[in-house]
């Protein structure tokens, strides 16, 4: 068995085997970490997927985001009153923490609305286009502003600095068509099929 | 890869393959087949919805006090998913206003309600009968223009959907005459008694189309529609496929199985295939939108159910009042109980009498106790199975029940709730009386929104990342302008305060000042 370690070939062959097993554990560590890093990260946009993204500050935070770097760093889940209910399961499931009431103290969970610009009120003090997160608020100095209605979370931020109060919040008309449910069409049945 | 499908489509054996599932629903289509179709007396006021089918409304271009003729243009099609709207007959324009129209949403609609003159007065129309000499585009535009739309129910624009036919590439070319829902004769009637014209129709959509094959596919049971259509066939290419009768060979999914034997892959459509669906009544609209020029304003429906006398198809204009239609057809109230608009089965539920007959209306039932008995209660599911036998997407309704009560949106995507054609052949046979195809509808609505409200949120986060990225930007470009101003103003300071310059600088001026006091007292001493 010796002599054949000597021979130069197979060293060769064992320092490569060597090699190969050095770098695939270099390897192998290198992606741990990475992954990890990538996990923690993923936590937060996960997180932050869940939320409604009004920006509107109302959970205490900036927006949806800082909320959702507190909500991983172990904040409640029941600050956010545009999500709703739906926010809190689906955050629940993410972060598996038990299931809570909405906290009233951030609000109440509300139909959404859009804000709107009473214009011919307006004077112009580009007041609201600084507050709002969105830029969804057009106009300059001392010239009308008006809100894109597309463009609006309904955050509320806008009327608070408005110094003329001239900016309302209005229910969206939800262009979706509600399904109803029939009264009567659904029971032709082969039960009820009348004798022949 | 479209040609492929087109490839593969010539080499097919088109005939009679078996449907998936479906049941065998008492026909109930004998009554009203009894008569001929008649034409529909004018009513009073036609109320003419600017919204036929599930799709955009369409713009009115008359005014309130206009008086319109027959064919006449009312509203105009904006974009592409609307429908223009032609006067059915001659009269004055009383209203524009909201009105209730039979549909899944119960929600009223604006509708232009005209005062019919009974002059039925029309305005020219252009005929084309050689329209063989014309090219295929020019074809489709006209048939864009005659607001013509699916007239099998769903109503989709036929324009849109020829166009998109062409656009993929199209072997076979299906003219549904199936009509598999009960009470529903309209397509039946309509071949009965216009073959040739509904066989010209669909040669007119295969030319637009450029399909190379063309078939009509009917049930097996419709023999006097099969034994009219023969002769109407005998000098044309097109072939006549009978499938066996059960519903729902007439959706189009359904129809494509039956005659090429191919499924429509999830979330495609059959022009994905290579085959495009038309309604046999869909036919006979383009033959008359072609050869007469005249567009879209009546079309062949059904009245039937025990409290009619006289049950028939009536060729009834858009815009008639349903009210007025069961009226003269000899309606008893006393056994009436409701009506449905459409099939049996599919049907909607007719809330307000004075809805007007739409595009897609090709049936109404009057309802009686007898035949449209009280809805037993819902109860537990027992898991039996039957509706998986019947399912002809080969779906599985109880699992999507289950997952719909759950509300689970994952697991009823995974069991495929976007294939559910909401035909209610599971509902149709569940022993414990279970509204399946609601608990369908209710969950599709809700998984639709959802996807709504994340685009909608993921939107409204970049929205907020480019307005932190714009304030974090502008807060720099601040902070370096200050800075270079700063810098600026350093330099200029660091220059003046060397005192050797400075010394310089006054001296300098000091040797001006001596010079132009120099120069002041020669230009005295000159003057004097």
């Amino acid at each position: 068995m010796l002599p054949l370690i000597n021979q130069p070939f197979t060293q060769l062959v064992i320092a490569s085997i060597v090699a190969i097993i050095c770098l695939k554990f270099i390897c192998s560590i290198y992606i741990f970490l990475t992954a990890q890093k990538a996990q923690q990260k993923s936590l937060i946009d996960r997180i932050n997927a869940c939320l409604p993204q009004t920006q509107c500050g109302q959970c205490g935070y900036e927006g949806c985001r800082p909320y959702a770097r507190a909500i991983a760093d172990g904040d409640a889940i029941n600050k956010c009153p545009p999500g709703g209910n739906e926010t809190i399961i689906s955050l629940a499931h993410l972060t598996n923490e038990a299931l809570t009431k909405l906290n009233p103290a951030h609000g109440a969970i509300a139909p959404f609305k859009v804000a709107v610009i009473r214009e011919e009120e307006c004077i112009g003090c580009t007041k609201c286009i600084v507050a709002c997160p969105v830029d969804a608020i057009i106009g300059g100095p001392k010239l009308m502003h008006t809100i894109i209605e597309a463009e609006c979370t309904g955050c509320d931020l806008c009327v608070e600095p408005c110094p003329v109060d001239c900016i309302e919040m209005i229910e969206a008309g939800t262009e979706s068509v509600k399904w109803v449910l029939p009264s009567q069409v659904g029971r032709f049945s082969r039960l009820l099929e009348a004798p022949q | 890869m479209s040609s492929e499908a087109v490839a593969r489509i010539a080499r097919l054996k088109l005939r009679p393959h078996r449907i998936f599932g479906g049941i065998k629903p008492r026909a109930y289509k004998s009554s009203s087949l009894r008569s001929r179709i008649l034409p529909c007396p004018i009513p009073d006021q036609l109320i003419l919805s600017l919204r036929q089918h599930q799709g955009e409304a369409a713009s009115p271009v008359v005014k309130v006090g206009d008086m319109v003729l027959k064919f006449q243009l009312l509203a105009e099609a904006e974009n592409d998913s609307a429908l223009n709207l032609h006067a059915p007959t001659s009269g004055k324009i009383t209203a524009i206003a909201p009105h209730a129209i039979p549909g899944q949403s119960g929600q009223p609609e604006l509708c232009v309600f005209l005062e019919t003159d009974k002059q039925d007065a029309e305005i020219e129309l252009t005929a084309l009968p050689d329209y063989r000499a014309m090219s295929h585009l020019e074809l489709l535009d006209l048939i864009s223009q005659a607001g013509i739309c699916g007239l099998g129910g769903a109503g989709f624009p036929s324009g849109l959907k020829l166009g998109d036919g062409i656009e993929k590439e199209i072997g076979l070319l299906i003219i549904n005459a199936a009509e598999c829902e009960p009470y529903i004769t309209a397509d039946e009637a309509l071949l009965r008694e216009f073959a040739e014209e509904v066989v010209s129709g669909a040669e007119i959509l295969q030319k637009i189309s450029l399909a190379p094959q063309c078939v009509i596919a009917i049930e097996k049971d419709k023999q006097d529609a099969i034994a009219a259509l023969k002769p109407a066939l005998r000098n044309s290419s097109i072939k006549l496929i009978a499938l066996s009768a059960k519903y729902p060979t007439g959706g189009e999914k359904q129809i494509i199985q039956g005659v090429t034997g191919l499924e429509v892959p999830t979330g495609g459509l059959p022009q994905d295939i290579g085959v495009l669906v038309h309604n046999a009544g869909t036919a006979f609209a383009v033959h008359k939108a072609i050869i007469f020029g005249e567009p879209c304003v009546s079309r062949i429906t059904t009245l039937t159910g025990a409290p009619l006398q006289t049950p028939k198809n009536f060729e009834a204009l858009i815009g008639t009042p349903a009210s007025y239609l069961l009226k003269i057809c000899g309606l008893d109230k006393k056994q009436l109980t409701g009506a449905i608009v459409g099939g049996s089965i599919m049907g909607v539920e007719l809330k307000n009498f004075d809805s007007p007959l739409l595009k897609t209306s090709n049936c109404i039932i009057a309802k009686s106790a007898k035949e449209f008995p009280q809805q037993a209660k819902e109860q537990a599911c027992i898991r039996c199975g039957y509706c998986a036998n019947v399912c002809p997407a080969q779906l599985l309704p109880q699992q999507l029940y289950a997952y719909s009560r759950s509300n689970d949106r994952l697991k009823l995507q995974d069991y495929g709730l976007a294939d559910c054609i909401e035909c209610g052949a599971c509902a149709y046979v569940c022993p414990s009386n279970i509204p399946l195809v609601q608990y369908y509808r209710a969950s599709k609505q809700e998984i639709k929104e959802s996807m709504l409200r994340e685009r909608q949120s993921e939107y409204w986060q970049s929205r907020f990342q480019t307005h932190q990225y714009r304030l974090k930007k502008n807060q720099e470009d601040k902070l370096s302008k200050r800075k270079k101003k700063k810098s600026a103003a350093g330099t200029k300071t660091e220059n003046t305060f060397s005192r050797e310059k400075a010394r310089a600088e006054i001296a300098a001026a000091v040797e001006r000042v001596k010079a132009r006091k120099k120069k002041l007292i020669a230009s005295t001493k000159l003057d004097k």
